[in-house]
């Protein structure tokens, strides 16, 4: 297996979709390739970061909502109830 | 206003939804203020222009004073508005002018004749990330991932940020479930990319 080979399948394998035969190339592949490990490590730590830093539905409100939008919603909605 | 989970909360959220069914104008203003300040800053994940992100959040109130009657109470009204806002950028993005884009590639790792990585990866500083304040990643996050061209980018939000998974993911862009597959992992090949110059061990320490 080389290093594209590698990173093409890494997602599969951080999925736990590679088995048998194919798993165990992997594996040794990444044994023997430091790059590659510093690749996967720095690939899951990219994925940790997305996830760790967007908010989520219950986190604190993170500001208050502009004056100016809450007007236009509330106008809208006036509006378009006639 | 924090909701913490606990009972009272449910009780006012659902006293809030029965006045927004009853019609009641200020539930509505009540509601805005409530929630319309996490949605925005949803709404602008999706939309970097503010104006298109305050667009879809007023969009996405108007559906949800319209759909209010279909609000079951098994959800988060959170949860619920969440998912709304979502739609609305999403809806608003497919409406916008498509720009030409950069091509993934750029940012995608190259390779030797023989496989090899051309520029081997090297292991992040963890003393770095961690010494960087929690708004400071965001910021650098948040910059690297509005650089990735939207076919990418939308995907790696839906899919690694919003939660939702593959089949889910490919049915609200309207892709196969297979290409969603593929655009995941190149567009975290590329947000790697463009965080590595930050983190990588022999960057400077900022």
């Amino acid at each position: 297996m080389t290093c594209q080979e590698f990173i093409d399948f890494l997602m599969a394998f951080l999925d736990g979709e590679l088995r048998g035969e194919r798993r165990q190339v992997f594996e040794t592949h990444l044994h023997a390739c430091p790059p590659c490990l510093s690749y996967m490590e720095t690939y899951k730590r990219t994925i940790e970061l997305e996830q760790t830093l967007c908010e989520h539905p219950d986190d604190p409100v993170p500001e208050d909502v502009p004056e100016e939008l809450v007007t236009a919603i509330v106008a809208a909605r006036q509006a378009e109830r006639g | 206003m924090s909701f913490d989970g606990s009972s009272g909360d449910w009780n006012e959220e659902a006293a809030l939804v029965a006045r927004l069914r009853a019609g009641e104008e200020k539930a509505y203003e009540e509601l805005v203020r409530r929630h319309g300040g996490r949605m925005l800053a949803v709404a602008r994940r999706f939309l970097p222009e503010e104006e298109d992100a305050r667009d879809a959040v007023q969009d996405a109130f108007l559906s949800a004073f319209r759909a209010i009657d279909r609000f079951q109470g098994q959800s988060r009204l959170s949860t619920w508005l969440h998912r709304i806002v979502v739609n609305a950028a999403l809806l608003k993005l497919r409406a916008r002018r498509r720009h030409p884009e950069e091509p993934i590639e750029a940012f995608l790792p190259e390779f030797e004749p023989d496989g090899h990585q051309a520029e081997p990866a090297v292991p992040w500083r963890a003393d770095v990330l961690e010494r960087l304040e929690r708004e400071e990643l965001r910021r650098i996050v948040r910059a690297a991932i509005e650089r990735l061209p939207d076919s990418h980018r939308l995907v790696l939000l839906l899919r690694d940020i919003e939660g939702l998974d593959t089949a889910e993911t490919a049915a609200a862009l309207e892709i196969t479930a297979a290409n969603a597959k593929v655009r995941v992992h190149r567009a975290r090949q590329a947000l790697r990319a463009l965080l590595d110059p930050h983190f990588r061990k022999e960057a400077k320490a900022t």
